[in-house]
């Protein structure tokens, strides 16, 4: 896995007239990396990606991809495809439209979920329809994969399996993949870095591992003030009890105790002090 | 084989637990020094867990001098775990059920036990 960028943002703003979609969102996207771009809905994800992918004009900003082979492939929510076109029509369809294409793995990808090449897209169920549109995304071999909330409408199992082939695709072909989601549980550890949204504008990113060792959760005596120095991302008082969000990991005394977060704890007590912010 | 499992809630980074779940293995003998480890592959086709978490916790085991990786070849299992420490297991079992004793004497419960050791290993690993 190279260490390097596949991807940079910088100062990205998008407008819908006078409201602001997307703004100053400065970032970057490590290659061979699963990145998350976690954010509640209306948060301007898709806006995000449609931009990255060139769907969008931004209004400010750039969006840059570093790498000397950079091919990008997008992956929107609703899966559209062609419902005349039979699975096989699609993959040729593919294979026309991209300048490079790996039939292989488009097939292999189709044949791992049982999906026949012969029906129309149209009559395929909603979740056939999902592993066509990656099997054309896979097929393209794109060096950046975006995908917009893609486990979506799969059910469980299918969820799992889907991932597996994802992770797998990435260490197999060293592509970057950045996908959305609203549902913080599912990110379920697939996500090595992480980009969270709230209102068109980035509150947090970076490494999973990292930003969870940065924060502790400390709990103790009802008081104003957590009892390390420390931005603090969320506090909550009920009864005698205080319990402080900080980006801080210091050891604490008696009375006060400290206990590490999940991501789920980090992403809703960021989003919801960037709410109590807009609010 | 290991078979890895990630529990998302626990707050443990991912990678540690896969690092400690090999030490287990190294501990009950599952693992012994000569056997391959999974390849990032078969392991993220397996279980799912990304695969920068694999790399990281197989540096991990290859810094504490457990593993080493073989150019093209895999990583292998350097050392084993448990043999040499099965004394100091004994001895510290015992102190274990001897403090434990004396915690159930001071009234605590399973609950305190547990947040007693949470907060004394927090404290060792953030000092």
């Amino acid at each position: 896995m190279t260490e390097g960028i596949a991807l940079a943002v910088q100062g990205l703003g998008k407008r819908y007239g006078r409201t602001a979609a997307l703004r100053d969102c400065s970032f970057e996207l490590p290659s061979g990396r699963v990145s998350a771009l976690v954010g509640m809905n209306g948060a301007g994800k898709t806006t995000l990606l449609s931009v990255l992918v060139g769907l969008l004009p931004p209004t400010e900003g750039s969006v840059r991809l570093p790498g000397a082979d950079s091919r990008i492939a997008f992956v929107a929510q609703d899966k559209p495809l062609y419902r005349n076109f039979s699975v096989r029509d699609m993959l040729t369809l593919g294979s026309k439209l991209n300048q490079v294409w790996d039939q292989q793995r488009a097939l292999d990808w189709l044949a791992r979920f049982d999906v026949p090449l012969d029906r129309a897209c149209g009559k395929l169920s909603g979740g056939q329809q999902t592993q066509v549109a990656f099997a054309v995304a896979i097929g393209s071999r794109p060096s950046v994969l975006l995908l917009d909330e893609p486990l979506a409408n799969l059910d469980p199992l299918a969820r799992r399996e889907v991932v597996k082939e994802l992770l797998a695709a990435v260490v197999d072909t060293d592509m970057t993949v950045l996908l959305s989601t609203h549902v913080v549980a599912e990110l379920g550890g697939v996500a090595d870095h992480l980009l969270l949204l709230a209102d068109g504008q980035l509150v947090l990113s970076g490494e999973v591992d990292e930003l969870l060792a940065a924060h502790r959760n400390y709990a103790g005596p009802r008081s104003e003030q957590p009892p390390v120095p420390g931005e603090v991302v969320h506090a909550s008082h009920v009864g005698s009890q205080s319990t402080f969000l900080v980006r801080a990991a210091e050891p604490v005394t008696e009375p006060w105790t400290a206990r590490p977060v999940t991501l789920e704890d980090l992403v809703l007590a960021k989003l919801e002090s960037a709410r109590a912010v807009a609010a | 084989m290991v078979e890895f499992r990630v529990d998302r809630g626990s707050g443990v980074p991912a990678y540690l637990q896969l690092a400690q779940q090999v030490r287990e293995a190294l501990r009950l003998g599952w693992l012994t020094p000569g056997d391959r480890l999974p390849t990032v592959r078969e392991v993220v086709a397996t279980s799912g867990v990304n695969p920068n978490t694999v790399l990281k916790a197989y540096r991990e085991l290859e810094f504490a001098g457990l593993v080493e990786a073989k150019q093209g070849a895999g990583t292998f299992v350097k050392a084993g775990l448990g043999t040499g420490d099965r004394e100091a297991f004994g001895r510290l079992r015992n102190e274990l059920d001897k403090w434990l004793a004396s915690a159930r004497e001071a009234g605590l419960e399973d609950e305190d036990v547990y947040a007693l050791l949470r907060t004394a290993l927090e404290g060792e690993t953030s000092q």
